[in-house]
């Protein structure tokens, strides 16, 4: 006869928390974003007009340009490679989102769900380009509204969102470097936050 | 060093990482009855010229593509970036 075991499982954000984590600073916040799913979409080799044809019919918006992101009601897609985008959505509302879009593009594109590789902190407030020009060696004062750019935050290799030029980037990094990346992130802010 | 990437414009060349000779993308047929003898002259013989060269970069801190960077190896200048499946479907490759 098999012992039935009630295991008590409590899901952590990527900082190990049981909520999120808020860090304010003078003209800086970083909020831990964990309610967010992602999935990677590759078109594939001659299906690519097939693929943003499907995808588009799906998420309500055409797949985004080379380093841009672009949003629709519930979706936002980051360009992050030559026919590769990544989707993001609540995760609550679309937690299958993967086999969502498998299911919208089908044959035309691979699916691989992301959400559990990457943690994301939304980043806004006065002083973001200033720390962000500490963290990394892109033109984030030259950054728009939806341009996307992958750069190198203290070694680690992290998406750059900006969502409105010069007040608010999100930032993703790697799930098993998100203590290194809240890190490097708190710390400028602590720098930026004094000038 | 700058390498002016396709898509993305100037990037820094800390970003990527250097492979080694273009002429790595024209791998030979395993199957070939000379198979042998086109790896090992796949694998050992190379150019290494001063002067113009092309060779295979990774952008693996930005968009992860592979580029065929021609660059002058006495002066380090670049005249010309492209993507390297841009060069292999030019030759005729399927991918």
């Amino acid at each position: 006869m098999g012992r039935s075991c009630v295991y008590k499982l409590k899901a952590m954000t990527a900082l190990g928390g049981t909520k999120p984590r808020v860090d304010v600073f003078a003209g800086v916040k970083i909020s831990e974003n964990p309610d967010r799913a992602l999935v990677s979409v590759s078109a594939r080799q001659g299906h690519e007009t097939v693929c943003r044809e499907r995808a588009r019919a799906f998420l309500g918006v055409d797949l985004p340009a080379p380093a841009r992101a672009a949003s629709s009601e519930g979706f936002g897609v980051l360009w992050i490679g030559p026919d590769a985008w990544m989707v993001e959505a609540d995760h609550t509302r679309h937690e299958l989102l993967a086999s969502e879009i498998k299911t919208a593009v089908a044959d035309a594109g691979s699916v691989v769900e992301q959400t559990d590789g990457w943690c994301r902190f939304e980043v806004e407030g006065s002083k973001v380009c200033d720390l962000f020009e500490r963290l990394c060696n892109v033109d984030v004062q030259a950054m728009l509204g939806d341009a996307v750019v992958r750069t190198s935050i203290h070694h680690v290799g992290c998406y750059l969102w900006c969502r409105e030029a010069g007040a608010a980037f999100t930032v993703m990094g790697p799930r098993s470097s998100a203590a290194s990346l809240h890190h490097a992130l708190i710390e400028s802010a602590g720098v930026v936050s004094l000038d | 060093m700058i390498i002016d990437h396709p898509l993305l414009g100037p990037r820094d060349a800390q970003e990527f990482v250097y492979l080694g000779d273009a002429d790595l993308i024209n791998r030979p047929d395993w199957q070939a009855e000379d198979a042998a003898d086109a790896f090992h002259d796949y694998l050992y013989l190379r150019d290494n010229p001063a002067g113009v060269h092309r060779e295979l970069w990774y952008h693996e801190q930005g968009d992860r593509s592979w580029l065929v960077v021609t660059r002058d190896t006495l002066t380090h200048e670049i005249s010309k970036v492209e993507l390297a499946r841009d060069v292999a479907r030019a030759q005729g490759r399927g991918r």
